[in-house]
């Protein structure tokens, strides 16, 4: 698996290329709690106009401006405010934050004290997913060093300011990677949704105002402050700042982790010459899923000769969405009914059960998918299955619906002719009789 | 009667009184992760626990395990299993020693997952789900773990095992003990 920057000097992945650059002692020889001591000697209004300036997007799938989110926090407010990092890593197509944790976890926790001085917190969790086990004992160890060199505590680096940090295991449930459900999930109970408004900025964690920011959003704070915002915000484009991660997956001869700057062009050449081409020569580009499971997927024609940019505004242009940058690449000899099937049993077997519409829409879908996988599809399918997602969209408690029903829509409308095979003529996409 | 009917798993859950007890080293450990929450929310300690609970148990959440739980951080019997039947990494029934959990999702699926399962099912003698007479294998088959890029990939206990083949899966295997 390959992990390095194109088109831009390695930023966020910076300390991957340096040896034992997880440790404190490293980190520091190489910059690292400067931009802390920085942020120390600003105030708060400055460094949220500084992430405003930025043009930083939440990087865990949303894309909510960060500055912004940062900027609804009351600090003012008498309660308790918290700083919570989603390590819930949980999209599938998406593995960069793992690497961030495992290579530089001193940026996280830098960015995470950084916030919590900007939002006058004094508490922090990162939420973990539960797999990553041995990412938590990675940070466990780095916020252990942290606390030990006066880093984390009372009165950091004798400024004043009070910020400790502590790991929090979830433990099996993708649903926790919206922000609302983890913080259910962080105070012990299941990982159910809460109704928003009120947001988690004003009322999160324990009631609290509260900031949930992504490992990745949070690591490129350091990085923003040393910089300054429009200097950051200029290594990609005027609307999608920065640098980006992207998790590259499935059939390119070099999958991993690749940095890019937003804006960087084109997708056509990121696929077929930076992630080495198609994994089995001959075999010619079908689809692309470019955003983590829950965005709409592309067909080959949406991609080869359209220049494709790689940020938010690019990928909305051509019909599908950012999302965590998990881009899952998948050549002709795959059946689009049936990586379609694979992903609504992912979204039935991690829907909460919380409402209705995705509890009973995702299942019954399952089950419309299974009877085709048997050979028993029927013409009117297409359009059972499009009403039963057009009943979960907008119309679930959560995003978890809709991530589940676009990449349906997305799959019958950009591959007609595979759903056709299964529903019409009732043999797979690559000719098998699927009663064989 | 329902009785006769009800599962094996039920009968235990409702009528077993017995509260789990563990070594003072292990009540350290839990109130270490009780220590990182405020006083008043120390239910935020619940998750890390039950995987406590569950090390110490023999790799499931029995009935002592849960109503030690209930009684440590002064919670009905009721919360804890609410919060423990949410997640799936905790077991509900007893799993072998080695927990293989393959990632079925998609990159793993186009990548070669089901030529991984079928050979370490067929190895085992088992389908995924159940474990083996001896104790000592269960497969299970889970959804995406952040793996995609080292596709197919599985879970065995808290590793990793990434870029699997099935010569690397035999090695793997044979080095479970």
């Amino acid at each position: 698996m390959e992990i390095k920057a194109l088109g831009c000097e390695p930023l966020s992945l910076r300390r991957v290329f340096i040896k034992d650059g997880h440790t404190l002692d490293v980190y520091k020889k190489d910059g690292g709690y400067k931009s802390l001591e920085k942020a120390l000697g600003m105030t708060q209004d400055a460094i949220i106009q500084e992430v405003k300036d930025s043009a930083l997007r939440g990087r865990g799938g949303a894309g909510f401006p960060t500055g912004m989110k940062w900027s609804f926090v009351p600090r003012d407010s008498p309660k308790q405010k918290y700083i919570v990092c989603n390590a819930d890593e949980s999209e599938p197509g998406s593995f960069k934050d793992r690497y961030l944790m495992e290579y530089d976890p001193h940026a996280l926790i830098e960015g995470m004290i950084i916030a919590g001085y900007t939002l006058g917190s004094n508490t922090g969790y990162v939420y973990g997913r539960g797999e990553y086990r041995y990412l938590l004992d990675i940070m466990d160890v780095a916020i252990n060093e942290a606390r030990a060199a006066g880093l984390l505590g009372k009165n950091i680096l004798g400024s004043g300011l009070d910020f400790d940090l502590h790991t929090h295991t979830g433990a099996g449930a993708y649903i926790c990677g919206e922000e609302t459900a983890l913080l259910s999930s962080l105070e012990g109970y299941r990982g159910h949704p809460r109704m928003k408004p009120p947001f988690p900025a004003i009322e999160g964690l324990y009631a609290s105002p509260t900031i949930v920011n992504n490992v990745e959003t949070l690591t490129s704070i350091p990085q923003i402050i040393n910089m300054g915002g429009i200097a950051w915000r200029d290594l990609g484009t005027e609307k999608s700042g920065g640098t980006k991660l992207w998790s590259i997956s499935g059939h390119v001869k070099k999958p991993g982790v690749y940095e890019l700057p937003m804006g960087y062009a084109d997708m056509e050449k990121f696929i077929h010459e930076d992630c080495g081409g198609m994994l089995r020569d001959g075999k010619k580009l079908k689809a692309v899923i470019p955003g983590g499971s829950s965005v709409y997927i592309m067909n080959a024609g949406q991609i080869l000769g359209q220049n494709v940019t790689l940020d938010y505004e690019g990928l909305v242009a051509a019909g599908s969405m950012l999302g965590t940058g998990g881009m899952m690449v998948m050549d002709e000899t795959v059946d689009i009914m049936e990586t379609t099937k694979n992903l609504t049993e992912f979204y039935k077997h991690e829907s909460c059960g919380w409402c209705t519409p995705c509890r009973e829409g995702t299942d019954w879908l399952v089950k419309i998918f299974n009877r085709i996988s048997i050979g028993e599809g029927r013409p009117e399918d297409a359009q059972l299955m499009l009403d039963i997602c057009d009943n979960i969209e907008g119309k679930s408690f959560c995003p978890l619906g809709d991530a589940a029903a676009w990449p349906i829509q997305s799959a019958i409308k950009q591959f007609p002719g595979d759903f056709k095979k299964w529903l019409v003529d009732n043999t797979s996409a690559n000719g098998v009789s699927p009663n064989v | 009667m329902a009785g006769t009917t009800a599962t094996s798993y039920t009968d235990k859950v409702l009528v077993s009184g017995e509260v789990a007890e563990f070594s003072p080293a292990v009540i350290d450990e839990m109130k270490a992760h009780v220590a990182k929450y405020p006083a008043d929310r120390s239910r935020s300690a619940l998750i890390p626990l039950l995987f406590v609970v569950q090390r110490e148990r023999g790799g499931w959440l029995d009935n002592p395990g849960i109503n030690f739980l209930a009684q440590f951080l002064n919670l009905e019997v009721t919360d804890v299993w609410e919060t423990a039947t949410f997640y799936s990494m905790f077991n509900l029934r007893p799993v072998g020693r080695h927990h293989i959990q393959i990632c079925k999702t998609l990159s793993c699926k186009i990548m070669g997952e089901p030529e991984i399962t079928d050979h370490i099912c067929t190895k085992l003698g088992i389908h995924p789900g159940e474990t083996t007479e001896d104790g000592k294998y269960t497969v299970t088959m889970v959804e995406c773990l952040g793996s995609c890029g080292t596709a197919p990939m599985m879970q065995i206990g808290f590793d990793y095992h990434e870029d699997l083949t099935v010569e690397k899966v035999d090695k793997i295997l044979a080095d479970c003990k």
